[in-house]
């Protein structure tokens, strides 16, 4: 893992609720080099949102953190709050799920951009303003001059969150994490998003993780993915080598619900059946075992680690791994 | 000052300030205990009595024969007090009464049924909103003349538009509940539906109200009293006993000061366990 | 918006016609009537008859409301049988008095409440915290006539450090004027700041949790710009709802202060004009208090439409 820009390393988050601890992310390992892309998929409740914000320090005051999480050579778990500000924004910077939420609604759009550029960029007002009309421009918005004046209500769903890679976008960041970028847009206008992500990261020789419960976005877009349950990565691949051959059932499962197109019409989707495990109650097998149509024998007793497949960087976690041919 | 309008009371109670609130409740309660025995039991108490002058003994310091002196008149401030805490208490709650009483039926009304009536009972109250409360109780005693009655009345009507608001808010949470739905599709009348189904639920945000509204009734009373226009003398309340200390505030501070300490203790006590209560019983935060 | 001003404009009239016929009725249901009350005792039931008959008090109640509102439509709102003043002469002369007393004492409110509220949010669930909010809901059991005692006390009978009773306009000597309203004032802000305090405390509190200040804390904001701009001006607009909800509460404060400290306002015209019985003054103030209140209720509300970009493009 050595020469990344960002290493998870044993990271785990408590959170104390009052039903007990709920170990929100469980030993995690994770690696993204510069200018690559790493996609982490999962269910909802599985982790992966606390683990970013794991990643940006932005965690609940009463969250308990453990592991290290490396950034261009730096633990950022021991960084003071002064110095993590001045990261945040400038070298590492995020897109929240649902921009209704993540824009202020009562400052203008241009204000959310230049106060960010202002933070970070030695730049005068005009020259801040002058790259605000510029970054809307990049992300696709027509007319960015006028919109600088205009309240994040008076635009769309989809604009808005172009709004929002702007924002993110504005000092040219290391890292972009992308925490679930599409999720509360219009499927119409979803590919659109992260079409823009995709090339917007590729211009700039950014990083970017990109956190989402579809297999589908992270096709063809990333270049490795993780897929967690229960807060722990259960298996890690490069993006072809994991379609090509995935080895975890739950991943199966994931690729199984997700509806594609050359069905007929009405056929009913394949749900993943049951829950996901209370995190209050851990199992002591395999999390996912439950609701596994392979679990036999030590999965309900035993919890399976990360082992390799025919390469290192296939990783998963599973006694009984889909057979070659039988995946999907 | 407090008036009538207690829309503005919301607040995040964490867990951690609730388990506070929990002595300070039982002290409020104990307070509250003790001020209605006092008030209650007056006529048995050995006490000299609140009305008889002393015009040798004025501005007496505290004895064996007057526990906390005499004011200016020459009366006993003890028997004053504790008979003042009758008026204050009479007041206090009979026209929160009439006001839970008329309002929470109007709101229950007009949550329930909708439509027009819910426009004039709104509009209605809208109306009766459009004074400055302490105004219209001002007025209306000069009008209809100062007796402890027509104080409770003015009173009582005064906060009809805040009850209402409550059981209305209520209501309406609750009108689209199953238990009702299911009650209705078995035919229960409108009546039934109503006083079976209904008025349990709002009972408990109303009675959380109702206690809110005994202290601001005690305030605004205090606050006539005070200004010599709400109990007629030589009736002793504890709003008329401050106006007359304030006379001797340079001289004898503690007959100002002695009911004010008790009005204060009351009428934070009544908040305190109103308070809790609606943080306990208010279904929605803000549903007013 | 256009249209929720013109909205709001067309409620404001049943109401104001509402308001003064309440008013009207209770000024009739005076035991007796103004004849009785203007000649006194001694009157003679023929004196009694011939002044109803002159003042037109033997006509229907429905005709007497109309014509009352007839000359109240043209300015005329009577004249006090006392003192022979016109019910606008002085209601004009004593407006500066009230109106100084309630934007005073509304500043002092903010001045404490606001930075409170603002310390609180910040640091919520703290020591300080829970001092402060545990002191706000004890200062809303205070009435203001206790504050205003205590406040004499402190100031005027102990210290001696300003008057207890007294005015003297702004315009003969600032100085003084500003002597004479400072334990007014004072009175009247500090029942006002404990609920500007809870209601701005929450107000914020609810805004920290918001995802746009998750946000603009991983662009990096300076933690005083992500506390004072991103979670306060959402806020700022409940702002705007306590100062309007806050006038009623004035109204009735300034009438008790005005007449504590002997300040020639508003609430102690009113006052005087109950304790000498000037019907006349009292029926026409009552009024005026209620229809500017109604008024300045819906000017807030306009205000509130103004400064809220969301209903301000037309998304209420």
């Amino acid at each position: 893992m050595s020469g990344a820009l960002l290493s998870v390393e044993n990271v785990m988050v408590d959170l104390p609720t009052p039903r007990g601890n709920l170990r929100a992310v469980d030993h995690v390992d994770l690696a993204v080099g510069a200018g690559r892309t790493l996609g982490i998929v999962g269910e909802s409740g599985c982790g992966k949102t606390m683990l970013s914000r794991a990643i940006l320090q932005l965690l609940p005051k009463k969250a308990k953190l453990s592991g290290r999480v490396m950034f261009d050579g730096q633990d950022l778990t021991g960084l003071s709050a002064e110095k993590l500000r001045k990261l945040r924004g400038r070298s590492l910077a995020v897109v929240f799920q649902d921009p209704m939420t993540s824009l202020n609604p009562v400052l203008t759009i241009g204000t959310q951009l230049i106060e960010t550029i202002q933070e970070h960029l030695e730049l005068d007002l005009a020259q801040a303003r002058q790259r605000s009309i510029e970054l809307l421009a990049a992300v696709g918005i027509p007319a960015p001059e006028q919109r600088l004046a205009q309240y994040p209500h008076q635009l769309s769903g989809g604009m808005r969150q172009r709004v929002a890679i702007a924002v993110a976008l504005s000092c040219e960041p290391q890292l972009l994490i992308a925490d679930e970028p599409t999720t509360a847009l219009d499927v119409t206008i979803q590919a659109q998003i992260l079409d823009l992500l995709a090339r917007e990261q590729q211009r700039r020789h950014m990083a970017m993780i990109i956190i989402t419960h579809d297999l589908g976005v992270v096709a063809g877009r990333t270049d490795e993915v993780a897929v967690m349950y229960a807060g722990r990565v259960v298996e890690r691949a490069p993006t072809p080598a994991l379609f090509k051959r995935m080895r975890m059932p739950y991943t199966e499962a994931l690729l199984a619900a997700l509806p594609k197109l050359d069905v007929a019409p009405h056929t009913p989707l394949p749900a993943i059946s049951g829950r996901p495990p209370d995190p209050t109650r851990p199992l002591k097998g395999c999390s996912f075992s439950p609701r596994c149509r392979y679990s036999a024998g030590r999965c309900t007793t035993e919890k399976p680690q990360l082992s390799p497949a025919e390469t290192q960087e296939h990783v998963y976690a599973c006694f009984h791994p889909i057979a070659a041919g039988a995946g999907a | 000052m407090a008036t009538l309008e207690l829309s503005l009371e919301e607040e995040g109670t964490t867990p951690v300030r609730r388990r506070q609130l929990g002595m300070l409740f039982w002290i409020a309660a104990g307070w509250m205990v003790l001020v209605f025995a006092v008030a209650i039991f007056a006529d048995l108490l050995p006490l000299p009595s609140p009305t008889d002058m002393d015009m040798l003994e004025r501005r007496a310091p505290i004895s064996a024969e007057h526990w906390l002196g005499t004011d200016g008149l020459g009366r006993d401030e003890l028997s004053r007090l504790i008979y003042g805490a009758r008026i204050s208490l009479i007041v206090g709650l009979c026209a929160p009464m009439i006001g839970v009483t008329i309002g929470g039926a109007l709101g229950m009304l007009a949550g329930y049924f909708r439509g027009r009536f819910e426009s004039f009972v709104v509009g209605s109250m809208d109306v009766l909103l459009a004074f400055p409360p302490l105004i219209l109780a001002l007025a209306v005693t000069a009008y209809l003349g100062q007796s402890i009655f027509n104080l409770t009345c003015i009173l009582g009507v005064l906060g009809i538009p805040a009850f209402m608001r409550v059981s209305r808010a209520a209501t309406l949470s609750l009108a689209r509940r199953e238990f009702v739905i299911a009650a209705q599709a078995l035919g229960a009348t409108h009546a039934r539906i109503l006083l079976r189904e209904l008025l349990p639920n709002v009972m408990l945000p109303l009675l959380a109200f109702f206690l809110l509204g005994v202290a601001v009734t005690i305030v605004v009373e205090g606050s006539l009293s005070f200004l010599g226009l709400g109990v007629p003398p030589p009736i002793s309340s504890w709003g008329s006993m401050i106006g007359e200390g304030r006379e001797s505030l340079d001289v004898a501070p503690m007959l100002a000061f002695i009911p004010a300490i008790a009005m204060f203790l009351t009428v934070l006590a009544f908040n305190l366990i109103g308070d809790t209560m609606r943080a306990l019983t208010d279904p929605r935060q803000g549903a007013l | 918006m256009l249209f929720f001003v013109a909205r709001r404009l067309l409620y404001l009239v049943p109401v104001l016609i509402a308001v003064s016929v309440l008013t009207f009725v209770i000024a009739s249901l005076l035991p007796g009537d103004l004849a009785y009350v203007i000649l006194g005792d001694q009157a003679t039931p023929e004196n009694i008859a011939a002044l109803r008959h002159d003042m037109g008090l033997d006509q229907p109640i429905w005709l007497r409301y109309l014509g009352w509102l007839w000359h109240i439509l043209q300015g005329d709102f009577g004249r006090s049988f006392r003192t022979g003043q016109t019910v606008l002469q002085a209601v004009s002369e004593r407006i500066p008095v009230s109106f100084e007393l309630m934007i005073l004492a509304e500043l002092i409110g903010l001045a404490i409440g606001v930075p409170l509220a603002i310390a609180c949010a910040a640091k919520a669930g703290s020591a300080f915290d829970r001092f402060m909010t545990g002191s706000a809901f004890g200062m809303l059991s205070v009435p203001t006539f206790l504050s205003a005692i205590l406040l004499i006390y402190l100031f005027a009978v102990e210290l001696r450090l300003l008057p207890a009773t007294g005015y003297v306009p702004f315009t003969e000597d600032p100085v003084a004027n500003l002597r004479f309203m400072v334990l007014p004032a004072l009175t009247l802000g500090l029942a006002e700041w404990p609920g500007i305090m809870r209601v701005l405390r929450s107000d914020m509190i609810a805004a920290l949790q918001e995802d746009y200040i998750a946000l603009a804390k991983a662009k990096g904001l300076k933690p005083s710009r992500i506390l004072f701009v991103h979670a306060l001006k959402p806020s700022s607009l409940t702002l705007v709802t306590i100062t309007g909800i806050n006038i009623g509460r004035l109204i009735g404060g300034a009438v008790i202060v005005e007449s504590i400290f002997a300040l020639p306002g508003i609430g102690r015209l009113l006052v005087g004009a109950i304790y000498t019985r000037d019907l006349i003054i009292l029926q026409g103030v009552v009024l005026l208090v209620a229809a500017g209140f109604v008024i300045m209720n819906f000017i807030v509300d306009m205000l509130y439409a103004l400064l809220d970009p969301r209903i301000r493009h037309g998304h209420a």
